[in-house]
């Protein structure tokens, strides 16, 4: 991770240009190749340092989602994590510090599928499922700022 | 909000999810796999940027794998009158990543605001609560910060349902 790395995260996270050859245009602003602003990306992303270079869609425009909530026993946890992140339809799942201590969301294609997995990990595990669906999102203007040191 | 996304909106969605190719033409790949042509898509993604479908287009940090190991969904309970001043007030901080109101579930949970902070030690983390506290002012009867202290799966937006198998769960904090 070098000063052209960082400033590949700290100005590339929102803008990433709607340009035929965008890495192209990246290039040009870091005063660097375009090949090498390619290989220096898929280097950032097989060390997962970037999950992916891509759009970040709006929860429930295309589709329906929730968070969700349960207050899962210590003992029974891992079992419960488990069942829980197998469906495809979870796609975040941590475990917090509080009486709820497990918290996923759910994603389907519309709300009755959200309600149908929620209710089926209901009855699979016996314990109740909190249901939080988004009312608002307010939006981020600033990027979010890394520190680098 | 009503959001008109055609089968071709859907469509660059699912083949974008993953994230573009990192090649010189990302987005005439995408443009082929959805049979249009590559100044179409960028016109469709501008579009969907605009009216906020998309929210940003760009790299999407791993906070974990960047030494942001302290993971805290901060919750606040604010009158509902006050949401969408609160909501606007923790955006403007510049260290949230997500912002959102959810219902209140009483008597389980009185929160009604939700708010993700990153930060790579427990200090920098509470006083990045604190900040946001101070701003919300009398506006927050109450908050509190979930940690997470297991990642048990992360994977991104998927609008059909995949195969993919979870992750191993890793620690948040090695």
């Amino acid at each position: 991770m070098d000063s052209i790395d960082r400033r590949l995260l700290d100005d590339y996270q929102h803008d990433l240009p709607l340009d035929p050859r965008p890495f192209a245009a990246i290039g040009r602003d870091l005063g660097i190749a375009e090949d090498e602003v390619i290989a220096r990306l898929d280097r950032l992303r097989q060390h997962g340092t970037v999950s992916r270079v891509g759009a970040v869609v709006r929860p429930n425009v295309a589709g329906a989602s929730t968070l969700a909530a349960m207050a899962v026993p210590v003992e029974w946890l891992e079992r419960v994590a488990a069942l829980v992140s197998a469906y495809p339809e979870v796609n975040h799942n941590y475990q917090r510090d509080h009486r709820l201590n497990l918290w996923f969301v759910v994603a389907c294609a519309d709300r009755a599928g959200v309600a149908m997995v929620l209710l089926d990990i209901s009855r699979r595990t016996g314990l109740e499922v909190l249901d939080l669906p988004m009312l608002e999102h307010f939006h981020i203007d600033l990027g979010f700022g890394l520190q680098w040191t | 909000m009503t959001q008109i996304l055609d089968d071709i909106d859907r469509a660059i969605i699912v083949a974008t999810q993953d994230g573009l190719p990192l090649v010189e033409r990302p987005y005439d790949v995408v443009a082929e796999q959805v049979g249009i042509d590559g100044a179409e898509l960028r016109r469709r993604m501008a579009a969907m940027l605009d009216s906020g479908v998309i929210r940003r287009v760009g790299l999407v940090p791993n906070h974990y794998a960047l030494g942001y190991a302290w993971n805290g969904m901060t919750v606040w309970d604010v009158a509902d009158d006050d949401v969408a001043a609160a909501g606007a007030a923790l955006c403007s901080l510049g260290f949230v990543s997500h912002c959102y109101e959810r219902p209140r579930l009483l008597p389980d949970w009185p929160y009604n605001l939700f708010a993700m902070i990153h930060a790579k030690r427990k200090d920098d983390a509470d006083q990045l609560v604190a900040r946001a506290a101070a701003a919300l002012g009398g506006m927050n009867r109450g908050h509190r910060v979930l940690y997470s202290t297991r990642i048990l799966k992360k994977t991104g937006l998927r609008l059909k349902g995949g195969g993919d198998v979870p992750p191993k769960p890793v620690p948040a904090r090695a």
